[in-house]
């Protein structure tokens, strides 16, 4: 069954190449089975793989599914192949499973998009790309996946490329991510260059070697570059908001639920060798928990609803990386599962709103909508309250477990990540009260409100009872995902079981437990003070706080400062270079060369004059040189 | 004297080809509808192709002979590379039979001056079957002469001795030069015939000349005789001194089928006159037929002595640039096209100039990745070429993306497989000799090599921005508005089309077969 696993990518595949060819002869009918089609069919064979690698024995759970040997030049060569383990087959069930909910909801969405076709073909090889991704055997072909998605990104943010600001934030985003990955092609250079394979499990079993070169931190460094491009991590998380100008399905299934996360699956996939450089991981962690604390004060600030998701999103990728950087990597991998569930919902649910109110986002303009739009509203209560880490959600138990390996790494970093918490329950509540309860802002607005149709609620149901279930597969000292997922990561298990050991007793886990539960429940219970019982508190709040308050409303100036240290020198830099040194200098050069070029070309033209005797002559003339030279030599 | 023993499978492909050549002569007199006779060798092209699988699967750890056991003697050789070479050259003479079903008729029919009157008078004349009392059609003809080209190329890719190499390549060029001046109603056609068929003379003699010096230098023509007589310490040669000379010559003769610069003068005359179904055939499988043999005279001759290699790195350089430089500024896209496989037979010499197994290997592969690209890019040409036209310029394809997107995206394809734009079959081509270039030290080469690419690119990308990113000139405006006869490529030109990209798409993404099957060809060959 394992070797089947080339099926998942044939599917979307398929999908893309029929849809792209003959997409506007199909039919908006046809496509909106085909293109969901495709996707349930890759989860199909998801669930008989995960059902396969479920009845082997733990240790024989890792297959590689070698398709052909994609080029051999010299001792270079790379395989197009599959790895099939826990960790790949994880993600492939979330990829699919989540991207056919998406697609679903998108028949509706897109309904009375002209380029209805363009849509789903773009999805459909994202959905391929995200697989080739995950399911690579190589870091060859997990960087080829790695640019696919990047590709669709940037083509489904520009999808409504007639306003400026989508197509910007395309660009912004491919260059943003630009950054990042070429990060990880140096990083795939130096291992190349040091152990001799791309593969997997070559470079984990030779990870030595990279100690020994002494490049391990140089990679590992290089690998969290390109993770905090592709997962928007501090510094490189700017292009993520702005990346909501996209449609809102593409917004729930590559910039929440699945690309995004790529930074992670591939830290985590990298396990190896990043626990051979414990300074690297440390960056990863700290890297990752200033970001979710970042990006939750921001989150706090925000009025445009889709943007209070997104940086939510960064805050919630910070709690990933911090858990792969302290080594858990089960949990950071867990989190991703949960979070794919409730971040989707939201922003499906949150796109739902947005069809309500043709395209209102702005939240102080809504008000009493769960009056209007029940189902939207009892669904994104449900993500929003396992965002916020409510007990017994889903968001509870992920977040709980990071934290309580964080703990165990260093106090610091789990009051970091409690004090988030703490905003997340917050922002989450606001963005559930204020649009949802009191009284209705703008009547016209709430006037026209309706409910979204069946191809739209349908999967935000389904999402929201994920939502609430996916949490049980990691109930603390129950917990199936990381007994399923730890072979991936301690291939050795002794270090991993001593470490074990040293954990400190069950009673400091209970604890914890109980104090992020409360944590949740009262940044809940704040933001109901503030946000429907006393409605002043924000104001209040907001004038003590002073200089601090407006740096958090303006997302503390970081695109004002990228556009002034980074972008500006850069355009004028440019400017320069285009005025004065290109059309002076280069271009004249360039012109010259060319000219030269197509001064010889028309040179050679000449010579074909067409007369036999110059042919034959040519001919004699290089028979004489050619024999001189074989002679003389 | 004794009788020689015949291996019959070794030359199956070529009783095969010939067979079948001269059913179609004689069909031509009795069938109306000329598309049959297409249809039959289509059929033998497959036979042969068939018959080249059954070979290789016979003798893939002793290669048959012709002429008794493989060793000194032997007539032709059904070794790896010569099966390699004789399938590429199957695969563009099948693709060149599909290309040509439908549009035959574009330069086979024509009026015949004064025939009315002959028609009147001869009525044993079986052409009543042409519309018009005055009109013949040749298709017959163009059909057997293809055969018997694509025969003697497969003849030429298994030859083991410098005889039979030499009467291959006469049968095929003999051939070449009827097909070239075929269309009776283009002047062109004609004088591109007759200056191919001058100068193909002219080389003729110093091919011939130099297998006669090599004799008098090594005492044989056997390929494998002259690998065991040059051979240091082996029998005395008092002519050894004029094996270079003939070598020399050989290598003349050759560079002319190949057109390598400066032998190549007559290749944007002839590729330009010639029917487009001709010229499509004639760029790739005279390639396939004349490297295969090359490189077997090389490991056999040259025995790759650096001298051999510096004089083929030369001509690679002086092939590469001269041909990229003059395609610059073509203003037909045929003579481009033209210019742009002179330029691609530099990359290819490149692999044998390297003289290492990783050099020969990939200018195998690059070999059957240009079969693909370049038939497929001519075969575009004929798409958008009128039915009384013989050539194509830069404005029939301004803005053919609106009026016809798939002939577009896959024209796009082919362009960007021949500037080696990854991970399309010419990329990993010119990736492989590129390598072997640097392995045998031959950086500099690899050097000119990528330099000359990024100056190919220019006018391989500026076609998909006409396609793609320019309006339709006034002409076309009128075709697309109907005041004119639109064009539609037939389906057999489509489907010819669609196979070149996939084979080009293929041989990109799925390699090991290919790999497999050239890495076991070139280990058996004396290389260093």
């Amino acid at each position: 069954m394992l070797d089947y696993a080339w099926l998942m990518l044939l599917f979307p595949a398929l999908g893309t190449l029929i849809i792209a060819f003959f997409g506007r002869r199909l039919g908006k009918g046809v496509i909106s089975w085909l293109a969901p089609g495709t996707v349930l069919l890759s989860f199909a064979v998801a669930v008989s793989q995960f059902a396969t690698l479920l009845g082997l024995p733990a240790e024989e759970r890792h297959h590689e599914v070698v398709l052909w040997q994609w080029m051999t030049a010299g001792s270079f060569s790379v395989d197009l192949a599959l790895l099939i383990d826990q960790l790949s087959v994880t993600m492939a069930l979330v990829v699919t499973g989540v991207g056919f909910l998406i697609h679903v909801y998108s028949v509706g969405y897109m309904h009375d998009d002209p380029r209805y076709s363009r849509f789903f073909a773009y999805m459909n090889f994202f959905i391929l790309m995200m697989l080739t991704l995950v399911l690579a055997n190589n870091y060859l072909l997990l960087y080829v996946g790695w640019e696919g998605v990047g590709l669709a990104s940037y083509l489904l943010i520009g999808f409504w490329f007639e306003k400026p600001s989508a197509a910007d934030a395309g660009k912004k985003a491919f260059i943003v991510n630009r950054v990042g990955d070429f990060g990880l092609a140096l990083a795939i250079m130096f291992i190349w260059s040091t152990v001799g394979s791309l593969r997997f499990a070559d470079v984990f079993a030779n990870a030595d070697v990279l100690v020994a070169a002494g490049v391990i931190g140089t990679v590992t460094m290089l690998m969290l570059l390109a993770a905090t491009g592709k997962s928007a991590q501090l510094p490189l998380y700017v292009w993520l908001p702005d990346a909501m100008e996209g449609p809102t399905p593409v917004s729930a299934l590559i910039h929440a639920a699945t690309m995004v996360t790529a930074g992670v699956y591939m830290t985590a996939r990298s396990a190896a060798l990043f626990d051979l450089a414990p300074t690297s991981a440390m960056w990863v962690a700290g890297i990752g928990a200033a970001t979710a604390l970042y990006a939750a004060t921001i989150a706090l600030a925000q009025t445009d609803l889709k943007r209070i998701l997104a940086y939510s999103t960064i805050s919630q990728l910070g709690y990933m990386f911090l858990a792969v950087g302290v080594g858990a990597y089960a949990s950071g991998i867990f989190h991703l599962a949960t979070h794919a569930f409730f971040k989707a919902l939201l922003f499906l649910a949150a796109g739902s709103v947005m069809h309500a109110l043709h395209g209102e986002l702005n939240i102080n303009k809504m008000g009493n909508l769960r009056a209007k739009l029940p189902t939207t509203y009892w669904t994104y209560l449900i993500g929003a309250a396992a965002l916020a880490g409510i007990p017994l959600l889903s968001g509870f138990f992920s977040k709980d477990e990071i934290l309580w390996y964080a703990w165990q790494k260093s106090p610091v970093l789990w009051a970091v990540g409690l004090v988030t918490a703490g905003l997340t329950a917050i922002y989450a509540f606001r963005s559930v009260f204020v649009p949802f309860w009191g009284q209705p802002r703008d009547q016209k607005l709430f006037h026209h409100a309706h409910e979204s149709p069946p191809a739209m609620t349908v999967p935000l149901i389904v999402l929201a009872v994920g939502a609430v279930l996916a949490g049980y597969i990691g109930i603390p000292h129950l917990s199936l995902i990381e007994g399923w997922l730890e072979p991936v990561f301690h291939a050795g298990g002794a270090a991993a079981e001593g470490a074990k050991a040293a954990y400190p007793a069950a009673w400091v886990e209970w604890v914890l437990l109980a104090v992020s539960a409360l944590v949740a429940l009262a940044g809940a219970y704040f933001a109901y003070t503030a946000y429907v019982v006393k409605t002043s508190i924000p104001k209040q709040v907001r004038d003590s706080l002073g200089w601090f308050a407006r740096l958090v409303e303006n997302k503390y100036y970081v695109d004002e400062l990228y556009d002034k240290v980074i972008v500006n020198p850069l355009r004028d830099l440019a400017n320069w270079f285009a005025g004065t040194v290109d059309k002076a200098g280069l271009d004249g050069a360039v012109n010259g060369i060319a000219g030269i070029a197509g001064w010889l070309g028309g040179q050679a033209r000449r010579l074909q004059t067409g007369l036999v005797g110059l042919y034959a002559l040519s001919i004699l003339f290089g028979a004489v040189a050619l024999v001189a030279w074989l002679v003389i030599r | 004297m004794t009788f020689p023993t015949l291996n019959f499978p070794v030359i199956a492909p070529q009783i095969v080809l010939v067979a079948a050549a001269l059913i179609i002569l004689l069909a031509d007199l009795m069938v109306a509808n000329k598309r049959i006779l297409g249809w039959i060798s289509l059929i033998a092209v497959i036979g042969a192709l068939a018959a080249v699988f059954v070979c290789r699967s016979d003798s893939a750890a002793f290669p048959l002979a012709l002429g008794g056991p493989s060793g000194p003697g032997t007539m032709a050789l059904a070794d790896g590379l010569g099966l390699f070479a004789s399938a590429a050259v199957l695969i563009a003479a099948g693709l060149a039979i599909l290309l040509a079903i439908e549009r035959v008729g574009d330069f086979s029919r024509f009026e015949k001056p004064g025939s009315e009157k002959k028609q009147a008078r001869s009525g044993d004349h079986p052409i009543a079957e042409a519309p018009g009392p005055q009109v013949t059609d040749r298709a017959g003809a163009y059909y057997a002469l293809l055969l018997l080209a694509t025969a003697g190329m497969t003849a030429m890719a298994t030859a083991s001795d410098l005889m039979t190499i030499f009467i291959a390549l006469e049968i095929f060029s003999l051939a070449l030069y009827i097909l070239v001046g075929f269309n009776r109603r283009d002047l062109r056609s004609g004088e591109a015939a007759l200056k191919y068929f001058l100068l193909g003379a002219f080389a003729s003699g110093f091919f011939l000349y130099g297998i006669a010096l090599i004799y008098a230098a090594t005492g044989t023509t056997s390929l494998e005789a002259i690998l065991h007589n040059i051979q240091p310490m082996s029998i005395s040669l008092p002519f050894r001194p004029l094996l270079p000379v003939g070598m020399g010559l050989l290598l003349v003769g050759f560079g002319f089928k190949l057109a390598l610069v400066p032998f190549h003068m007559w290749t944007p005359d002839a590729y330009q006159g010639a029917p487009t179904p001709v010229t499509a055939f004639m760029s790739v499988a005279t390639k396939a037929a004349a490297f295969a043999a090359l490189i077997r005279v090389l490991a056999a001759v040259a025995s790759y002595d650096r001298p051999w290699l510096l004089a083929l790195a030369a001509l690679a350089v002086l092939t590469m640039t001269l041909g990229n430089l003059a395609a610059l500024r073509q203003t037909s896209l045929k003579r481009m096209l033209a210019y742009s496989s002179i330029a691609h037979a530099g990359y290819l010499l490149i692999g044998l100039a390297a003289g290492n197994q990783l050099g020969v290997e990939g200018a195998l592969y690059y070999l059957l990745a240009y079969t693909f690209m370049n038939l497929g890019a001519f075969a575009v040409l004929l798409a958008v070429q009128r039915r009384d036209e013989n050539d194509v310029t830069g404005d029939r394809i301004l803005g053919l993306a609106g009026r016809q997107p798939l002939l577009a995206a896959l024209m796009a394809v082919l362009m960007f497989s021949l500037a080696g734009i990854p991970p399309l079959a010419g990329f990993f081509g010119k990736l492989y000799v590129f390598s072997g270039a640097v392995e045998a030290g031959l950086a500099w080469l690899a050097i000119v090599g990528v330099l000359n690419s990024a100056l190919g690119a220019y006018y391989y990308l500026r076609v998909t921005i006409l396609m793609f990113m320019a309006e339709p000139a006034e002409s076309d405006q009128e075709i697309s508005s109907g005041k004119v006869e639109t064009l539609q490529p037939g389906w057999a030109v489509m489907t010819t089309v669609v196979l070149a990209v996939l084979g080009t798409i293929v041989l990109g993404l799925w390699q090991w077969p290919w790999t497999q099957t050239i890495a076991q060809a070139v280990s058996t060959l004396a290389l260093r």
